[in-house]
């Protein structure tokens, strides 16, 4: 018996969530008494794993599965679970994760707890604690099945390093025709980008900003602090803003560390989305505005006077801390 | 073609949520219920197949007698028919096995469900259901065009969009961006009085597993006060970012 754990890689590298996912399950192992393993596909950094607690990988190398494929991933991870007769699967909350797990829980029939936010409660019964109603609420949830599929959200249990060997072995499921009914037949993603799910600063641009030709200095803010942009929904919906950058409760969900609001009002839809971010800072010329209620830190003033001084600013305290 | 569209009845999005009987049940007290936005996004791409490529659309609900106004109200916005299998919602996996069973008694091509439900934001039941019923599945779909039994799809990605080939039958978990935001349909006094003469069947659950019980329930900490900074001092705000919230 082990706890399986998916490990996401992008070109061969993992993402920063297969650590954290990784971290998890070597937690959810020392709860219950075993071992972790990993399975990871097409990663060429797998030994990185025993960093986390990791003590075996299933590495899937295969070229038929170079690019993601939902449902022949999923086929993957269930022949892992019964290979390795694993009772516990962890998973990450990326939006490749999140499409194929319920096809996993389905083909287990295991129950699948999504947005898990810490630890298990407890083991016996399985419990743990999520987010319900856009993170306005947590649920504290029994998994009643043998096997038990846990959904970590992004930032929410951090890394924990816990020095462990990991040997690596070659994983070859068999898959089927079946499998690739559906075809991935053009991707389009930004390149050299931090995506909203990844990212750990989120800097954030709302009607306020009047047009799409000031997002300059959203851009430029973002590029400072190595930080993803991002737009409330109004801003995506009048075309300003790409829709993949709207967060919200309708949108992306953001859970960085720090997330930076910039004449954004803080409509309940649009906290709702973002308030797992763990400081808030909110720029806006209405000190009424309710975000200042829902925020860390807030400066009231006119975005296009306070943003290009933080720009400057930052730009001097990265130079003095290089 | 024939779509189902799966509608969560769910709190409105302005809703205060709190907990009641001990913080075991969410407290409807005063909540307003509304078709799950995501499902809206969903039934208004079946509205647009069936007006311009011809199609019937049926609606589903798994819930109790309570969800038949929001049920209502997608037969206002133009669902043919609707079908409530009459228990509650106990979690995801019951849910996708109750919809596995109408989808098959009643030969849909396509199923629309959402990307997730606002309110216990599972984010499983589409792909469950597709799997049970061994269907294709495209999940946080933004694009659906369907060409007799070939069906383009465009997914979002971290940091992007993929573009997937497929074919119906097929299973989709919908979100913002599959239509247009002023293609939302707001009932009209017409619709409201067709609906009330359309079928709305109830039919009983099928012996289900559940898979998961949410034991108890809790809202997060209250928050302290924002620090405000004066806009003529940024500087502490870099300050405060570094040494106080350590996020710099
Ligand atoms: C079903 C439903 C779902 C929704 N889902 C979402 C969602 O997921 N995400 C989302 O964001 N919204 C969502 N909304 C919309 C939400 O209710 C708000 O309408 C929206 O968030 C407002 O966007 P905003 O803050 O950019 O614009 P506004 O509310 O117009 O706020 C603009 C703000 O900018 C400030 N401002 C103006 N000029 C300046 C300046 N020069 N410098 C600094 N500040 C300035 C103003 O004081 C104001 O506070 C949803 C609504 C519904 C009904
Ligand atoms: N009780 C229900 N009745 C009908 N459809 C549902 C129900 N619950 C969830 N769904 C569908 O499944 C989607 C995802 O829900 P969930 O997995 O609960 O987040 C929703 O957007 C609906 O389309």
């Amino acid at each position: 018996m082990s706890v399986l754990v998916y490990t996401e890689s992008d070109n061969g590298s993992f993402k920063k969530n297969a650590f954290e996912v990784a971290s998890y399950a070597s937690e959810v192992a020392k709860q219950i008494g075993t071992a972790v393993t990993a399975i990871s596909f097409n990663s060429n950094e797998n030994e990185k794993l025993g960093d986390y607690g990791v003590s075996k990988v299933l590495n899937v190398s295969s070229d038929q599965l170079k690019t993601f494929n939902a449902k022949a991933y999923a086929r993957a991870i269930v022949e892992a679970t019964k290979s390795e007769d694993a009772k516990v699967i962890i998973v990450s909350s990326s939006s490749d994760t999140k499409f194929l797990t319920p096809i996993v829980a389905a083909k287990l029939g295991a129950g699948y707890a999504s947005n898990v936010v810490a630890a298990p409660e407890s083991t016996s019964p399985f419990k743990v604690k999520r987010t319900v109603f856009s993170n306005k609420g947590f649920a504290h949830t029994e998994i009643n099945t043998d096997i038990k599929v846990v959904g970590v959200s992004n930032n929410s249990f951090g890394l924990v390093e816990n020095n462990t060997t990991a040997s690596i072995e070659d994983f070859n499921p068999v898959l089927d025709d079946v499998d690739f009914t559906s075809k991935s037949i053009e991707i389009d993603k930004v390149v050299g980008k931090v995506t909203i799910a990844d990212a750990d600063i989120v800097v954030s641009g709302g009607r306020g900003l009047k047009g799409p030709e000031n997002w300059e200095m959203i851009e430029e803010l973002a590029e400072v602090l190595g930080a993803a942009t991002a737009c409330s929904k109004p801003v995506s919906d009048m075309g300003w803003r790409p829709h993949g950058e709207h967060v919200g409760q309708t949108g992306k969900p953001v859970a960085s560390n720090l997330y930076i609001a910039i004449g954004i009002s803080g409509a309940i839809q649009h906290l709702a989305g973002v308030s797992a971010s763990k400081t808030k800072v909110v720029i806006n010329t209405d000190p009424e505005a309710p975000f200042f209620k829902a925020a860390d830190y807030g400066i009231v003033g006119d975005a296009f006077e306070v943003v290009p001084k933080l720009i400057e600013k930052l730009k001097e305290f990265k130079a003095q801390n290089a | 073609m024939k779509i189902l569209v799966c509608i969560s009845n769910v709190p409105d999005t302005t809703s205060k949520i709190n907990f009641t009987d001990g913080d075991t049940k969410f407290d409807t007290n005063g909540v307003q219920f509304v078709i799950n936005p995501n499902d809206e996004f969903g039934l208004t791409r079946a509205m647009w197949f069936k007006e311009k490529q011809g199609a019937t659309v049926h609606i589903a609900t798994v819930g109790g007698q309570s969800a038949e106004p929001t049920m209502r109200k997608a037969l206002a916005i133009g669902a043919d028919e609707a079908i409530r299998v009459n228990a509650e919602p106990a979690d995801g996996y019951f849910v996708a096995q109750q919809l596995a069973e109408v989808v098959k008694n009643g030969a849909y091509d396509l199923v629309i469900g959402g990307r997730e439900s606002i309110d216990y934001n599972g984010g499983m039941v589409p792909g469950i259901l597709a799997t049970l019923l061994d269907m294709n599945f495209v999940n946080m779909c933004i694009d659906l065009q369907i060409d007799g039994t070939n069906a383009t799809a465009v997914r979002e990605i971290d940091g992007g969009k993929e573009k997937i080939a497929t074919s119906l039958p097929l299973v989709i978990g919908c979100q913002k961006g599959l239509v247009d935001e002023s293609d939302l349909r707001i009932p009209n006094m017409r619709g409201i009085m067709m609906a009330r003469k359309k079928t709305l069947s109830v039919v009983e659950p099928i012996e289900a597993t559940v898979a998961t019980t949410d034991v108890n329930f809790d809202k997060p900490a209250p928050k302290g006060a924002v620090k405000l900074v004066d806009a003529a001092n940024v500087e502490e705000l870099v300050n405060l970012l570094h040494n106080e919230a350590k996020v710099i």
